[in-house]
């Protein structure tokens, strides 16, 4: 039981000092940019909602949500089924435990431009291992700088790479909190590997699952740094995700303001997003 | 039992290929790299390693990188401590709404933070300082750090505290001799965490440091486009930036799974 206690705001209080200053005060400063329209020089004029308009008719807007959304839906699709896989295939303890666990968590420790760089050494047609073992020994045409569907597959196969591992370590963990006892009760009962498996182990798992999937959505959905070093957003604008098209907008033509709004516009998506799923996943608890 | 195993090691050479060739290529010569294909370094050369460690503007970059990246953990779990104490023994006006306010700021790209960032730390005079990127960077570490850190006591019975306090503890004394202990798998994790996400972020880093404080990762960056794409320099120095977190991984190997299985969402 927890004790009705105000002084809890004392403790809190250097945590939100600190956050508040990190997050209000820039996002203040977005939502004043997003309704405003500047010729440079520090001079700005009222422009009211007219940014929200223009980019929710902007098919510029539409594909890069679309491609977002897209690699997304993929990116859940592999990882979260795939990461389960790996934990209930992974020896419940012993000496090999640790050594998977470090060598598993390592690719989420490299830096993620580091990820780019090494993605992009790796699949260089004539110098990369798997653009060379493609091209040359298979015969396969495969150059992610030419060909949209090569750069995809590409910015997938690096993201599942990356973290994968994440929904293997929260599903392990899991996994490993369920007593031997709802084994043996399962073996008595002469239940098949799949009944353990959907009665016993994927509702021990439901709660670290919704927080996997929760971590994936967020930052799948935010992902900038990697696919930009590895492909840049090309070829074209194929791989042009929401976030690489903000900082485009936002840096590289200096928009403040259609940027601003659509930095607003992203941010409600993901926050939205977030609560429907998690809604979603708590309902049931709650009954 | 045995054919199941396969999974997991099938998984794991797949996660080492593309860092193998990374540090095989950190030991080729660029000539080698750019006059064709090789699977195993022909002429092994430390060349790459030795302009690392002798440029100024190589190691400074590990160095700032280090610097912050430890700031902001020590920041991070140090003020994260006592709000999960708040979050997991106290009730008080608006905590549920503020616990999921702060878990809120994980969800924000740090694309959107890019540009006010940078006028923010202009503006307190703070720019191009370790201290800008260690404060940036408690944006997302400071609620990932009370959320793990609230599970972890949350496993502690509250006994605990009663008990001490009719045994005539200070909350103080309290907190440092006997709370701390028996939750300190719990910084452990909360550390690493904080470690390893201020370490792989690159934006914010970048936007706020030009040539004080630049992360290693910028550094990189810059030699990419500048230098006529000397592969082997930047695969050593990707090979480089592995090791930190590798060493610290190794510290929490036993923890790192249960850190967010403990949290409540």
């Amino acid at each position: 039981m927890k004790t009705e206690n105000q002084k809890g705001w004392f403790f809190v209080l250097p945590v939100l000092v600190l956050v508040a200053f990190n997050a209000l005060i820039p996002m203040m400063t977005v939502v004043n940019y997003s309704v405003q329209e500047t010729f440079g020089d520090n001079v700005f004029f009222w422009e009211g909602l007219g940014w929200f308009e223009q980019l929710l008719r902007s098919e510029r807007f539409h594909a890069s949500l679309g491609r977002q959304f897209l690699f997304t839906g993929i990116i859940l699709l592999i990882q979260i089924p795939l990461g389960v896989v790996i934990a209930l295939s992974m020896p419940r303890s012993g000496f090999w435990v640790p050594v998977c666990l470090v060598l598993m968590a390592l690719p989420m420790l490299i830096p993620w431009n580091v990820v780019g760089a090494m993605w992009n050494i790796f699949t260089l047609p004539d110098i990369g291992l798997v653009g060379y073992f493609l091209n040359h020994t298979l015969g396969i045409t495969y150059d992610m700088t030419q060909d949209p569907l090569a750069a995809w597959i590409t910015i997938i196969v690096m993201d599942v790479w990356h973290w994968t591992s994440l929904v293997v370590l929260l599903a392990y963990a899991g996994l490993v909190s369920i007593p031997d006892a709802y084994y043996q009760a399962a073996r008595i009962d002469g239940a098949s590997s799949w009944s353990v498996f959907r009665f016993i182990q994927l509702p021990k798992m439901k709660r670290v699952l919704t927080i996997a999937i929760l971590l994936r959505f967020m930052d799948s959905f935010n992902i900038y740094t990697e696919p930009f070093v590895l492909t840049g957003g090309g070829p074209g604008n194929s791989t042009t995700l929401l976030s690489i098209d903000l900082v485009k907008i936002a840096l590289g033509q200096f928009d403040l303001g259609p940027a601003a709004a659509m930095s607003l516009i992203y941010f409600a998506i993901t926050l939205l997003v977030s609560w429907l799923f998690y809604t979603l996943m708590t309902r049931n608890d709650a009954q | 039992m045995r054919k199941r195993s396969l999974i997991p090691i099938i998984y794991i050479l797949f996660l080492m290929l593309p860092i193998y060739w990374l540090v095989a290529m950190s030991f080729k010569t660029t000539n080698e790299i750019l006059s064709g294909f090789s699977l195993f370094p022909q002429t092994w050369t430390l060349e790459n390693y030795r302009v690392i460690f002798t440029d100024p503007t190589w190691y400074w970059g590990y160095i700032n990188s280090i610097i912050y990246v430890s700031l902001n953990t020590v920041i991070s779990v140090l003020v994260a401590l006592p709000a999960a104490y708040a979050f997991s023994r106290y009730r008080f006006l608006g905590d549920k709404q503020l616990f999921f306010w702060l878990l809120t700021n994980r969800m924000a790209p740090a694309a959107v933070f890019a540009l006010p960032f940078f006028q923010l730390y202009s503006a307190v005079g703070l720019f191009d300082t370790h201290i800008a990127v260690a404060l940036a960077h408690c944006l997302f570490n400071i609620p990932l750090a009370v959320w793990i850190l609230e599970g972890f006591m949350g496993g502690v019975p509250k006994e605990l505290d009663e008990t001490a306090f009719v045994d005539g503890y200070s909350f103080p004394r309290f907190f440092g001799t006997i709370f701390l202990p028996n939750i300190s798998a719990g910084v452990g994790v909360a550390a690493f965490f904080c470690f390893m996400f201020s370490w792989v972020e690159l934006l914010l880093a970048k936007t706020l440091t030009a040539v004080e404080a630049k992360p290693i990762a910028a550094t990189m960056t810059k030699t990419a486009s500048s230098a006529g794409y000397e592969l082997g320099l930047l695969a050593a120095a990707g090979t480089l930036t592995i090791i930190p977190g590798a060493i610290v991984i190794w510290f929490v190997r036993n923890y790192i799974a249960k850190g967010f299985a403990l949290g409540r969402v």
